[in-house]
């Protein structure tokens, strides 16, 4: 009868680990030498004698991949690879000749060179449109496209956009144009006396509007990085 | 059903509880049941306005939490028949005021008054919040200034969207414009806004423009809503006003204060 003094000698048990993943999307061996020293020369202390699985999943379909050079590469950066991923049957052999285990394929597509846009449809740009008027206390931001208003802005309103701001009135309160740095942006207004006016973070504050186009139409845009007001 | 109406301006002293009592009371001359309510919990003035003060047994907040019934708390007016007052605690604040209980007491006064008009207090806070939630329709107290007007500006923007219209996507509160305190003179001589200034920055209908007259602080002080002043010409421009929130043309004699500002 077995005792409680057995010991067990070992143990084999599945472990999640993180590991790092080099993902190729090319075959070229050069081209592959090239990057892989840039980006090990950026952090040469975590990379050394690293574990590391190669994923060749972009390239299943490319037969001339050299996978005994990118071993040798690798190894010769300090790195120790482990295992291939997602290799087709005649790169399994070559991994197998070279000590290097097999990972079947784990991952779905979207890890196939994250650089590709994921579809080419562009988005739809909405622009915001505000019928009522824009009062003291209040404020309007469109976030994506243009802000068009088709009433006043009153002192102390706030109106904001991403790209050109237009109002079909009287504009009192604050408007900002290119909030997100969008110096192509403008704004445009019916009546002008706004508080303040900014175009991509430069600004002008009332006091400095040129009396002759308080309450005239205008437009203002950015021009060598100062803001212009010009009459329309 | 009865109508809600709010008095508000954002800014305080512009004349809310003065055009409340009057408008109040005109629309009760009218023959209309009417209420106005005073919604500046602590600091209670309406009763003292409409001279009733020393009646109050009751008030809002005791009808909100359960302490007095509506009938107990509403103060009928000895001079108009049709007219009630519901008076502010003293004693409370405003957050007394609970959307629950408000909603409670407006709904038991609908049924039983045409028109219900909420005084509110000064300030955007939470008492002029519930003063202007359930509201039909605004009267917007603006004073010929510019700070009062923005402040005007202000409200009408909460009108807009922290009601209960708003909130449940009605049709919007109808807004009214009535500019208090005005000095024809002073306005011509370029020290005060003119009513075309007021209209353009804050572009809603004009309900009518009240002069400023000596009339009014006498009438506060004697407890006697403006309007019941028959030789005031403030209390006639009150009449005017409620003449035209009913939909008619004022016609009395002294409504040529209006049309001279018009020029017609």
């Amino acid at each position: 009868m077995y005792s409680n003094s057995y010991k067990p000698i070992l143990e084999i048990k599945g472990n999640l680990l993180t590991l790092m993943v080099l993902h190729l999307f090319e075959s070229d061996n050069e081209q592959i030498a090239e990057e892989l020293v840039k980006k090990i020369k950026k952090a040469p202390e975590f990379f050394q004698s690293a574990p590391i699985i190669i994923d060749l999943y972009a390239i299943a379909d490319q037969a001339d991949i050299n996978l005994e050079n990118i071993i040798k590469l690798l190894k010769e950066h300090g790195l120790i690879p482990v295992a291939v991923r997602s290799a087709n049957s005649q790169q399994q052999e070559v991994a197998l000749t070279l000590n290097l285990g097999i990972l079947t394929n784990t991952k779905s597509a979207n890890q196939r060179r994250n650089s590709e846009p994921e579809d080419d449809i562009p988005k739809p740009i909405n622009s915001k449109v505000i019928q009522q008027p824009v009062r003291s206390g209040q404020q309007v931001i469109s976030l994506d496209g243009d802000l068009v208003i088709l009433s006043m802005v009153s002192h102390g309103a706030e109106v904001l956009a991403h790209k050109h701001i237009h109002v079909y009135g009287a504009l009192r309160g604050r408007a900002l144009a290119g909030v997100n740095g969008d110096i192509k942006a403008r704004i445009f207004c019916q009546q002008l006396d706004a508080e303040l006016l900014s175009i991509a973070g430069r600004y002008v504050v009332n006091d400095d509007l040129p009396n002759e186009l308080r309450g005239k139409p205008v437009q203002i845009y950015l021009e060598d990085d100062s803001v212009k007001i010009e009459a329309l | 059903m009865g109508k809600i109406i709010v008095v508000t301006s954002g800014k305080g002293g512009v004349g809310k509880t003065t055009t409340s009592a009057a408008f109040a009371t005109g629309l009760a001359l009218r023959g209309f049941q009417t209420v106005v309510i005073d919604f500046d919990v602590g600091l209670r003035n309406l009763d003292l306005i409409m001279g009733c003060e020393r009646r109050v047994v009751y008030d809002f907040v005791n009808v909100i939490n359960g302490e007095g019934n509506l009938n107990q708390a509403l103060i009928k007016d000895k001079r108009v028949d049709s007219l009630y007052i519901l008076p502010a605690s003293q004693t409370r604040d405003k957050e007394a005021l609970s959307i629950k209980g408000v909603a409670r007491v407006l709904e038991a006064l609908k049924k039983r008054f045409e028109y219900i008009i909420c005084d509110s207090p000064a300030g955007i806070e939470h008492g002029a919040i519930m003063a202007m939630y359930f509201a039909d329709e605004a009267i917007i107290t603006t004073n010929p200034e510019v700070s009062s007007v923005r402040d005007s500006d202000r409200i009408i923007g909460m009108l807009s969207s922290k009601t209960r219209r708003a909130a449940q996507n009605l049709q919007p509160v109808k807004e009214h414009l009535l500019v208090t305190r005005y000095i024809t003179k002073r306005v011509s001589r370029g020290d005060m806004l003119s009513v075309d200034d007021i209209q353009e920055i804050l572009a809603i209908p004009l309900l009518g423009v009240i002069p400023e007259s000596p009339s009014v602080l006498q009438a506060s002080n004697s407890g006697i809503p403006v309007t019941l002043d028959e030789k005031s010409n403030a209390g006639q421009a009150y009449l005017d006003a409620v003449a035209r929130f009913l939909g008619e043309e004022p016609t009395s004699k002294k409504s040529g204060f209006l049309n001279r500002l018009f020029g017609k």
